[in-house]
Parts: C-alpha cells; structure tokens; sequence
C-alpha cells in the first residue's frame, strides 16, 4: 500500500478516495518479510484495512513512511502542541479564559508562566496577546494552554506585543512560513527588518520601525495567501523598488 | 456569538494609525473601497460589493387593499436581514439591536425623502394599492452595512419593472412586466457612515475600524445634495464647522456613487436588449480564485523611503570634486571607475576608513573615495544594522 501512496504523492484527492491492500502485492517467500508500517497524518483515517482520504488536499510524503493530505482552511482546530496566539478575555480568580478563534475559549492557569508562584503572579491583563501553546486539546474537553514547556522555560512564550499589528490569515500560510527553510521568509527578510510571531491558529503578529512599514509587511502577507511563488516574489520586488 | 474581544494591541494600532491618517488597507482617509454593483436574472435584483461587505437587494410588489388612513397612496415595506452568514456575531431569528437600527435609518431615509411617489403606486383608490417591498439580505459583514445597505435598496427599486394594471370595470387584470420603465425615477439617495474616532474623522470604516470608534453620523443625500436625514449616535459632540464639512464630503460621494449607479443601471439594460446573458452567475470570473483573495491595494510607500534617504544624509555629504580622469593611453579618457584612487593620501587614511566601518558609525569621517561607493557603504551598514534589530 505505501508504494500505492508514494505513486500519488502530489495529487489532489477527494474524501471518499481509498488506499487498499492490492491483490497482487507480492510478498517473497524466501527471503525475510518485514511488516510495512505507514504513519497518516492529518487528513487521513483507517478504517478496517483501507485507509481512506478525508480532507482534500495534495497528498504529501515524508520518508521514511510518512503520509498526510495538506489542505486550505481558515477555521483553527485545537491540537495539542501547537503554539498559538491568544488574547485574554476573561481574568477570574486562578484562570484566565484566552480566546484562540476556535469553538470555545481556552483556560490558561497563572500558575503556568515561567517564574510564577501563588505570591508572584504574573502581569497579564485582559485584551493582552499572549504566545502559547496546548497542553490538552480534546474534542471533548476544554482546552488547555501552558506558557511554559515541560522543564518550566518560557522559551519565547508569555505575554506580548506592544505596537505591533495583528491580523488573521489562513492556515496553510502558518504553516508554509514555519517550515524550516522557508522562501517566503527569506523574501521578507530582504525587505524590512521586522519583529514577527506567527500562531498556528492563523494569526500573525507584526512589528517593524515605523507604522507604515507594519501596515506594509501586513497587507505583503494577507496577500500573498493565494499566489504562486513567481507572483510573489515579483510583489515584493516591486515594492523593495517602491522603498528604495 | 459573543464578539472576540479586540485585543489591547489592536486597539492602539488602529489608533495610532488613524492619527497619522494611515488606514490598514492604504486608503485615504476620505476614500471609499471599491464598490461593484450587479443585478440578477429578474428585475429589482442586485447585490453590491464595498469592498468585502457584500449585500443583495430584492424588490416584489403585490396589490393589497390600502391604509384607512391613507386610502390613495401605496405602501412600501422595507425589511434588513442580518443572517449569521454575514457574521458569527449575527443571530438568526434575533433582532439585534443593531438590525433594529439598520431598519429604522433605512425606513426613515428612504421613505420620509419621498424618493417614489405613493400616490402613483394607487390602482383603484380605496381599493387596491401597489405594495412594494424591499428586502435587503446582508451576505458578509465588513463595515459600513448602512451604506451598502441603502445603495443596494435604492439600486434595485431602479431596476424594478412594476407590472402593467389594466382595469375594466370592477376586474383589474395584472400583465407581466414588461419594458415600461418605472416613472417614478427615484433621486437617487444615499447614506453616508462617517465615523469619528477621538478627533479623527473617518469615511467608510471597516469592521475593525468600527470597533475602535467613538461616534458615527450618518447623512442621507441626494443627488440634488438636499440631506435627507443626519443621524449622530455615540454622543460625540460636533461643532458645527465639522457638520458642514462632512456635508462636502457626502455631496461629493454623493455623485460619484450615483454616477456609479446611472453606469451600472444602462450596462444592465444594453445586456437585456441585446439578448446576452445577464444576471449574477454571469458576473462570477471563471476559473479564478474567489476566496482569501486581496485586492490589489495601494500602500503608500513614501514614508518609507525617507527613511532610507535619511539615512543617506545621514551620512557625510560626499565630495564635490569630481576625480581627474586617467588617461592611459593618448585620446582614451577613463572617468571615476573607482579601480584608481585618485587622492594623494593612501594606507593610513584606508585603515581608519575601515575601522569607521567596522564600529558602523556613518557619523565619523573618513575621506571619501568616489560617491557611489560611499552611499553603498552607507546602505550596507543600514541593512546590516537592519538585521540585527
């Protein structure tokens, strides 16, 4: 079967498209069988011994056995170990309510900041944008979010962001500006130099030196969701021309 | 839905935006988004696009018996839908109190400005009148519903055919619509959202710009730049200077929008008579992206390059001399290359130039070589500072 997926890596697939196990896979007699293992990712679900496509999207691989489908969406699901962007809406007793855009709002302890104690609690105020991420992220449960990881460091997380700019743009693009090596970061790097925290539920925060430069870097990347990367990095040439 | 919480952030952002009148999508402060108005297959259909706040119109008629009160004139019946497609924080099924004040300003701007005659909509007096009704559906909320609101129900009672009436004797006969163009040409009226936020002022805000705002006033204009109405809520006190300048403003908008209207409204009649198809699938693009797509806004981009240049005179202004050129060879000139070094004082000055740049102080001198390569010197020590911010 993963030969059959690794032969439609690339393709876009519907929900209802299934992998099954091939009549006419052949298994050696003689020489030592080793169980083929296959890991699917989001997007992809077993069902008995077929495995069947449930979001459409390009189908992607990652060796050695790695599958899952890549689709477009705005809508933020809670998973856990994501670190997302949150603002604060509730701040009641021992718990403070964040909301994430998701279905229902997350609750983030006190207790859960680098360096908090019951006497030393941390400044957070209601409407304040804090970085974190899941600690619990059920479908059936509340979700929880940590700002610590798990040997008790910030690292990077907690409370932030005076005079930057936030705004929402799809998940895909989150997730395309994550990846290691990413182009489109690299083409922003070359442009302004510019302070950026990206939330895996589709928010992005941005600062820059001047006011007119955050708008700039934001309308760049709200816009650059839906286009090829010929047409983006024709985009920022013209305005690295308009600067300077 | 209960509304997101705008977080603090966003808040001072959009403030502070707004008092160096800077708006988040580039426009002025005085401009409007771009508005495309179309029609549908029947008559008094039409959705209007501001941007990403999208509404559609429908105008009906039926004959019904009249008011006691008012036994000649005909009725008019206007109703603003807000759907939970529009937004979450809409409710389906609950009038919210912003759908109440959507109703009561497009109930009082269009009917009160008389812009259709009643009393010609009477068939047979005391008996049966015309009831046209206007039904207004909000199909995605982006700001400044109350504008799109009103230009989508004034561009669709344009558009409207009223049914032929033939009566003989007691029968009254209904014909379908036909080409006969509704007389009453309604002056085309049009509210206007200006909203103020502290002291700025505001024309066509956004959904988030709404958010942050302190007071709105709303004026109903014509064509024949008669206001209709003026509406101030959120208790912002106006001087009366302010009042007069946002009248200018609307009258102005007030023709652009109706010439707006007049082109869309001929557009649609020479596609009717030449038989194409029209109506709404006809004015979906084919085989582009609809969804999470921008326009192509202008960010103005001058500010910018000040910065840039600031830093260029920044720097010491280069040397006026333009360097001797080298002759090697006779009748063969060579100008400012920058491979010769054409002053006197060598090594030592070249060290200390180097140093100036390592500590990237563009302030301290050292003697300049030719001019281009001084103002690259000067950028790179800009972009280099750049990445270490």
């Amino acid at each position: 079967m993963s030969s059959a997926l690794r032969d439609r890596t690339g393709e876009v697939l519907l929900p209802g498209d299934e992998f099954s196990f091939d009549t006419d896979d052949t298994i050696s007699l003689t020489g030592p069988v080793k169980p083929e293992k296959v890991v699917c990712g989001p997007g992809l679900r077993r069902s008995g011994d077929r495995l069947l496509v449930c979001k459409s999207g390009v189908l992607r691989h990652k060796p050695p056995n790695m599958f899952w489908m890549d689709s477009q969406q705005r809508r933020y699901v809670p998973a856990k170990g994501e670190t997302i962007i949150g603002i604060v809406t509730v701040k009641s007793g021992d718990v403070f309510k964040v909301d994430f855009g998701g279905s229902e709002q997350a609750s983030l302890s006190y207790l859960a900041f680098e360096g908090a104690t019951k006497r030393n609690r941390p400044n957070v105020q209601v409407g304040d944008l804090v970085f974190s991420q899941f600690l619990l992220a059920n479908q059936d449960m509340e979700p929880e979010l940590v700002c610590v990881d798990s040997s008790g460091r910030a690292n990077g997380m907690g409370v932030f962001g005076g005079g930057g700019l936030l705004f929402t743009v799809s998940l895909g693009l989150v997730r395309r500006l994550l990846t290691p090596h990413s182009e489109i970061l690299s083409d922003l790097k070359q442009l302004f130099p510019c302070e950026l925290v990206m939330g895996m539920n589709g928010r992005l925060w941005v600062k820059s030196c001047s006011l007119q430069q955050t708008l700039v870097i934001s309308n760049l990347l709200q816009s650059c969701d839906t286009m090829t990367a010929q047409q983006r990095r024709e985009l920022f040439r013209r305005v690295a021309q308009g600067a300077l | 839905m209960k509304e997101t919480l705008l977080s603090n952030c966003e808040r001072d952002f959009l403030l502070q935006a707004i008092a160096e009148k800077k708006r988040l999508d580039g426009r002025q402060t005085y401009d409007y988004r771009k508005m495309k108005i179309t029609f549908g297959t029947d008559y008094g259909c039409c959705f209007v696009d501001l941007g990403k706040t999208r509404v559609m119109a429908q105008v009906s008629c039926e004959l019904v018996a009249p008011k006691e009160s008012r036994p000649n004139e005909g009725i008019m019946f206007f109703n603003i839908e807000l759907s939970p497609m529009a937004s979450p924080t809409f409710e389906q099924g609950r009038q919210s109190e912003l759908s109440v004040k959507l109703n009561r300003q497009l109930e009082r701007c269009l009917r009160n400005s008389k812009c259709i005659d009643t009393e010609s909509l009477c068939v047979v007096s005391g008996e049966k009148v015309w009831k046209i009704r206007v039904d207004v559906h909000v199909l995605n909320h982006d700001g400044n519903l109350m504008d799109v609101a009103s230009i989508a129900a004034i561009t669709a009672l344009c558009h409207f055919r009223r049914p032929d009436v033939s009566i003989q004797g007691d029968e009254v006969t209904v014909v379908s619509p036909k080409e006969k163009w509704d007389e009453r040409y309604p002056s085309s009226d049009h509210v206007f959202f200006l909203s103020f936020c502290r002291t700025y002022l505001l024309v066509d805000p956004c959904e988030r710009e709404e958010r942050v705002m302190d007071g709105l006033l709303m004026i109903a204009m014509n064509k024949h730049r008669e206001i209709c109405s003026i509406q101030s809520s959120g208790g912002i006190m106006l001087l009366k200077e302010q009042v007069m300048r946002c009248s200018k403003i609307a009258s102005v908008k007030v023709s652009e929008i109706t010439e707006l209207l007049i082109k869309a409204l001929e557009n649609d009649k020479k596609a009717r008579k030449e038989g194409g198809r029209c109506g709404f699938a006809e004015s979906m693009p084919q085989e582009r992206i609809t969804a999470l797509k921008f326009e192509e806004t202008s960010v103005e981009m001058t500010d910018v390059a000040e910065r840039a240049s600031d830093v260029v005179q920044g720097a010491e202004a280069p040397p006026l001399m333009v360097p001797s050129p080298v002759v090697p060879v006779p009748g063969v000139g060579q100008v400012g290359l920058g491979l010769q070094n054409t002053w006197g004082l060598e090594e030592e000055d070249d060290d200390e130039e180097e140093e100036a740049e390592e500590c990237a102080n563009r302030g301290e001198e050292g003697e300049e070589k030719v001019t281009k390569m001084e103002v690259e010197r000067h950028k790179k020590d800009a972009s280099r500072e750049g990445q270490f911010t």
